[in-house]
């Protein structure tokens, strides 16, 4: 067993691509996970590859590289729409998790109750993934595939989110509700990005969802309603809230969490209008 | 070609290069502790949990437990220890937790004051939101994290300079320093560098056959010292607490009865052990039918826990008063309802840890506890060995609240010191301490009072079944205790209360703070508001109308003619009672979502065992160089004991404190002060200590011939006596030196006079009571369901503040747990057995806290004090409760209550 710290890319996904590695970053979700005796493969720190830190401006849009870290996105100058983003950064566990817990780790990890996942979401956002063979793009939507599962094909590992420009003017918000103030597993979660038109009518609508379905989810129909409405206006429907699946389990009822999360967006909504 | 790390990892520690070589996946936690020796990096979960391990890395807060050790390659980590002893910055917060009692326990201290470092250097005024921001990962279970903020906002030091430190004083926590300077040793900081590590294997179903495979060839393993079973105990492969319910094994014996119970024991160096995996141990299991709750129990044809007690009834505690039937009857208004609460799990974030080695043939075992003398008595019958065998020696507790009152690593590091002849060390991981640890019983309580239109009681009933789990641990105490107290502190003519304790698959229930007290008054307490508002009166008002009074008969029989304070802390509260009732209609006039509301709660405990002796014994002497020593053997588990009973104790020889030096509960070198439970301490132990003051005293100013109102003043070899301008030195090295170095020495007992109670709970319990009211002001969303506590204020009957600013201490801690109980702690076996799934508050969920201290002195009390640490939480969920009743006019009637159940509740009754 051994423990790779390679500095360069190319490095890493040689190692990788040689199998029997676990890729590590933040800690914030191997740790809690390992078992008695400690890791049964060699692990690949990939915090030292300077290629997946960092937001950078980019021709159309933004790139956020895996290895950065929440405490980076929470602290970034980034136009409003991603303000969701940046909420959700700052409600990640708490401080010392959200100095080392990375966006890559975050959405690979593939928890229903990943606090980045909404938010990203919202950004539209695609994953560049690459391999020793080369890199492609898929949206986020279709990365993280079910609990705990992500499309990624061995020897392959995550090195950036891109987020193409939003609209112009376009305000982001995210709403975390748990059980306490730190250090606390969602029970639901909204993220949202908005755009309204100079009449305060909605141009662009994003909202998704989080910890009420094995993977967050795009409320379409809910974002369909929205066009051309004012966001006050609109009103958070049942049928707006199909495509959630959410389970009972310890943090609240199923029942609760559809309830809620429709209040959540119902204030969300209001607060965009007042904007 | 592959560049890999080189296998050494060098980075700087406080300042200093340093280099270790990690096994691959080592946490920098286990690094920093195991091979650089900065143990002041504390583990409390191992999963970024708790924070306690929080170090800084290039200046910014991490948990040193999810970071691998090689990532901090080239890297500047800084502990508390470093930061105290090398920034002014760091030196400076030291200093103001001490001064705002911010450090109770400990455990948490390193990660709250590394944090608060690093907001400091960032903020060096920082407002209360960015505090809790900066210390929002840091889980704290003793202070309520009010007097943390304090420190880190650099607010007035709540201590007072005093010279003499006696009774009344709000001195500075006399063992605070270590605590801050990240020198204090916790029971896994104490072990030698090369003891064996143990590792306990446990039962993964709540009940199933085992059978073990080849364990002599599994012992054979290169790095394996020993394998331990129930084979291997030399005693009685039994513990408990209560006589006649001595029930639990150290291993099961070929079924278990909870998941998590331990059946062997690996012993081995610690690099094998490292890298043991627990599922390789040659045991298989065969699960069997299980019972998780009291109904199911209960029923019929539901698997026997322990033979002898039927319907899986372990026992039952019973106290009547007058004719309750006749009573209700006769009442003009009736309330009634069932009420149901969780398992909840103390959480203290030290999880139980300890070594043990044989020194000259005898074994010796240093650990976290709440009871070094009842640790040795279990050991005594465990090991089947001579008393006069064993030494106990306590490490400082990471918090207590009642589970480190049972013996959990104490039995596996003896048995193992002793087979293996080697030191042995073992620190529960927070799931095992989870899985394992007693819990708070769930009860299941129904319970009918009455009032005449008066507005008086008439008749209180109250039928309770607790979930004592798998074993009696303090179960029966419960089941006695409850209906002692289930009318609160009240007149209650006519009464009835029965409560049983019921086995389950479940973990063993015990002792946790109020011994089952906090969920009887969760009953009783809701019902009065009930009550109050059918018959129009005001909540308070009907409480001080009822509330006991001197010379009136509590539901024993028992009649205080004095010291009875529960009126006054009613009254204390009644200023805030008006305008916090006030403020929340104004409010809630102009929202419609998001109501406030105004709950209050009584309470009372009884200090001390009920109706049993339990005495404390406390031993001082004087050494030839003059030294006055304290043995002070009550356990100091964060609550302060080592403070007050030395406080006490300087006040009746008449010393300052800061003149003792003092000795803990080394069993070999101090008497037995009985454990720290049942608010007993600053009471029992503390008049032991006001008696062995006083006969040290007296021997002094006798052989000075001087009366009592002369001063005693200690120097280097020789102790002055002056009364009236005339100065009287006693030679010390004139006197002949004891068997224990002592040239004067005193030691005394004192046992609070109780009278066993009758067939139906009559008699005197306790000596004493303390009272406490609770007032709470919380917000309810009600299309959410959620709570937010805006303010606390708590008004408590102690006798005598013997250190104010310890009290506040007990009293945000006590309302912090209570708030836990009530609105987000709840243990499910196998389902929240981590500080992530099992929600206790963080500080960021706290409130501030007003503390009304009320002194109705106590005739049997040390200088008149009573016991608090009890007191503390047992208003605090009923007063919640009411307020969101009073909020909503919804009667939650099951703990906890989470937005999940509150809103669904709300949802019934017609909140949209």
């Amino acid at each position: 067993m051994d423990y790779y710290a390679p500095e360069s890319l190319s490095e890493a996904l040689d190692i990788l691509g040689r199998g029997g590695v676990t890729p590590l970053s933040g800690g914030t979700d191997f740790y809690p996970a390992l078992t008695p005796g400690g890791p049964r493969q060699s692990l690949l720190d990939i915090t030292r590859i300077a290629a997946l830190h960092g937001i950078s401006r980019q021709a159309g849009g933004w790139r956020i590289g895996a290895a950065t870290t929440w405490s980076e996105i929470a602290r970034a100058e980034l136009p409003p729409a991603f303000d969701g983003l940046r909420a959700a950064a700052r409600e990640v566990g708490a401080r010392q998790i959200q100095n080392v817990g990375t966006v890559g780790g975050n959405i690979c990890n593939a928890s229903p109750a990943a606090d980045g996942v909404p938010p990203l979401l919202t950004l539209d956002a695609e994953v560049e993934i690459a391999a020793a063979g080369g890199t492609r793009r898929m949206a986020l939507s279709g990365f993280v595939t079910g609990v705990r599962q992500v499309a990624l094909k061995p020897g392959e590992m995550v090195v950036a989110l891109h987020l193409p420009d939003p609209p112009e003017t376009a305000v982001g918000a995210f709403r975390k509700l748990g059980s306490r103030a730190y250090l606390v597993i969602s029970i639901a979660m909204v993220a949202m990005v908005l755009r309204r038109d100079g009449a305060g009518r909605v141009d662009h609508a994003r909202i998704a969802v989080g910890a009420c379905s094995p993977v967050a989810q795009r409320l379409g129909a809910l974002e369909t309603a929205l066009i051309g409405a004012r966001p006050e206006e609109v009103r958070v429907t049942m049928a707006n809230l199909g495509a959630l699946q959410p389970i009972d389990d310890v943090r609240g009822s199923a029942a609760y969490r559809l309830d809620a999360v429709r209040e959540v967006i119902a204030r969300m909504l209001r607060e965009a209008g007042d904007g | 070609m592959d560049k890999r790390l080189a296998p050494l990892t060098v980075f700087r520690l406080n300042g200093a290069e340093v280099a270790v070589a990690p096994r691959v996946g080592e946490r920098l936690s286990e690094s920093l502790r195991e091979r650089l020796g900065a143990r002041d990096v504390k583990v409390g979960c191992n999963a970024g949990d708790c924070g306690a391990c929080t170090v800084l890395v290039d200046g910014d807060p991490v948990c040193a437990c999810l970071m691998p050790a090689q990532q901090a390659a080239g890297r500047e980590v800084e502990t508390l220890a470093g930061l105290v002893a090398h920034e002014p910055l760091a030196a400076e917060m030291a200093r103001r937790f001490e001064a705002q009692g911010a450090a109770q326990c400990g455990i948490c201290t390193p990660g709250m004051m590394v944090s608060a470092v690093a907001l400091l250097r960032a903020v060096p005024t920082p407002d209360e939101r960015q505090v809790m921001d900066a210390l929002g990962g840091v889980l704290c279970r003793c202070t309520g994290y009010r007097k943390i903020i304090d420190a880190v906002m650099g607010r007035a030091p709540a201590a007072r300079q005093d010279e003499l430190g006696h009774a009344g004083a709000a001195i500075e926590k006399l063992d605070g320093r270590p605590k801050v300077a990240g020198r204090e040793r916790f029971g896994d900081d104490v072990a030698p560098a090369d003891a064996l590590v143990i590792r306990v294997i446990r039962s993964p179903y709540p009940r199933a056959r085992f059978h073990f495979g080849d364990l002599a060839a599994f012992a054979a393993r290169p790095g394996i010292a020993a394998v331990l079973t129930a084979a291997d105990v030399p005693g009685r492969n039994l513990f408990g607490t209560i006589p006649g319910f001595i029930d639990q094994p150290v291993f099961a014996e070929a079924e278990t009865r909870f998941r998590g119970e331990a059946v062997a024991c690996v012993v081995g160096a610690p690099e094998t052990m490292a890298l043991f995996d627990p599922d390789d141990f040659p045991v298989n299991w065969e699960p069997l039918p299980d019972v998780q709750n009291m109904s199911d129990a209960r029923g019929a044809g539901a698997p026997l826990l322990h033979r002898g007690r039927n319907g899986n009834v372990m026992c039952g505690g019973f106290v009547a008063h007058g004719d309750v039937d006749a009573a209700l009857a006769r009442a003009d208004v009736v309330v009634e309802g069932r009420f149901e609460t969780a398992f909840v799990e103390h959480a203290y974030i030290e999880p139980e840890a300890g070594f043990a080695e044989v020194v000259g043939g005898r074994v010796e075992v240093h650990a976290c506890t709440q009871a070094p003398v009842m640790d040795l008595e279990t050991l005594e019958t465990v090991l089947g060995m001579d008393r006069a065998q064993i030494r106990v020696v306590p490490t400082a507790a990471g918090g207590g609240f009642g589970a480190k009152l049972d013996v959990s690593v104490q039995p596996f590091l003896t048995i193992a010191a002793l087979k293996t002849g080697r030191p042995v060390r073992l620190a529960y991981e927070r799931s095992e301490s989870m899985q394992s640890t007693t819990k708070r019983h769930p009860a299941d309580m129904r319970v009918r009072i009455g009032a005449t239109q008066d507005g008086k009681i008439c008749g209180l009933r109250f039928d309770g079944f607790f979930n004592t789990g798998a074993y009696a641990s303090w179960g029966p105490t419960v089941a006695n205790r409850v209906p002692v107290h289930a009318s609160g502190p009240y007149r209650v003519p006519d009464y009835r209360a029965e409560a049983t304790g019921i086995h389950t698959h479940c973990p063993p229930a015990g002792a946790f703070r109020g011994f089952g007290v906090p969920q009887a008054a969760v009953a009783q307490e809701s019902l009065f508001d009930e009550l109050a508002d059918k018959l129009g009166i005001d909540r308070l008002d009907f409480r001080i109308r009822n509330a006991l009074r001197n010379g009136e008969p509590t539901v024993c029989g028992q009649v205080f003619e004095q010291g009875v304070g529960i009126g006054a802390c009613l009254e204390a509260l009644r200023p805030a009672w008006e305008t916090e009732r006030a403020a929340a209609a104004v409010v809630n006039a102009q929202r419609d979502v998001v109501k406030r509301g105004v709950g209050i709660a009584a309470g009372w405990y009884g200090c001390g065992n009920t109706s049993l002796p339990n005495p404390s014994t406390i031993k001082a002497g004087v050494r030839v160089d003059g030294q006055i020593v304290l043995h002070q053997g009550a356990a100091d588990i964060g609550q302060g004991a080592n403070t007050v009973i030395a406080q006490i104790f300087a006040q009746a020889l008449g010393v300052p404190v800061r003149a003792l030096e003092l000795v803990g509960g080394d069993t070999d070198v101090t008497p037995d002060a009985g454990k720290t439970s049942a608010s007993r301490q600053t009471f029992v132990t503390g008049n032991a200590a006001r008696l062995a003051g006083a006969a040290l005293r007296a021997e002094i100013l006798q052989r000075a011939n001087a009366g009592d109102g002369a001063t005693i003043v200690t120097g280097s070899g020789v102790i002055e006596v002056r009364e009236d301008g005339r100065v009287q030195a006693i030679d010390l090295a004139a006197l002949a030196e004891d068997t224990q170095g002592y040239v004067l020495r005193s030691e005394e007992t004192y046992d609070p006079p109780t009278q066993p109670l009758d067939e139906n709970g009559q008699g005197v319990p306790y000596a004493q009571f303390g009272y406490a009211a609770h007032l709470c002001v919380l917000e309810v969303d009600t299309a959410l369901g959620t709570v937010t506590p805006v303010k606390f204020v708590a008004a408590h009957d102690v006798g005598r503040a013997i250190n104010p600013l310890l009290v506040e201490g007990q009293v945000e801690g006590g309302i912090a747990q209570g708030m836990g109980m009530a609105l987000m702690e709840e243990y499910l076996p196998g389902r929240t057995e981590n500080l992530h799934d099992y929600l206790i508050p963080t500080i960021g969920d706290m409130p501030p806290v007003e503390t009304l201290i009320i002194e109705e002195p106590d005739a049997h009390g040390p200088f008149g004090a009573k016991g608090l640490g009890e007191h503390v939480l047992i208003p605090t969920a009923p007063a919640i409760l009411n307020a969101i009743r009073d909020a909503t006019g919804v009667q939650m009637r099951k703990l906890p209550v989470t937005p999940s159940r509150l809103r669904a509740a709300l949802k019934e009754a017609d909140h949209g």
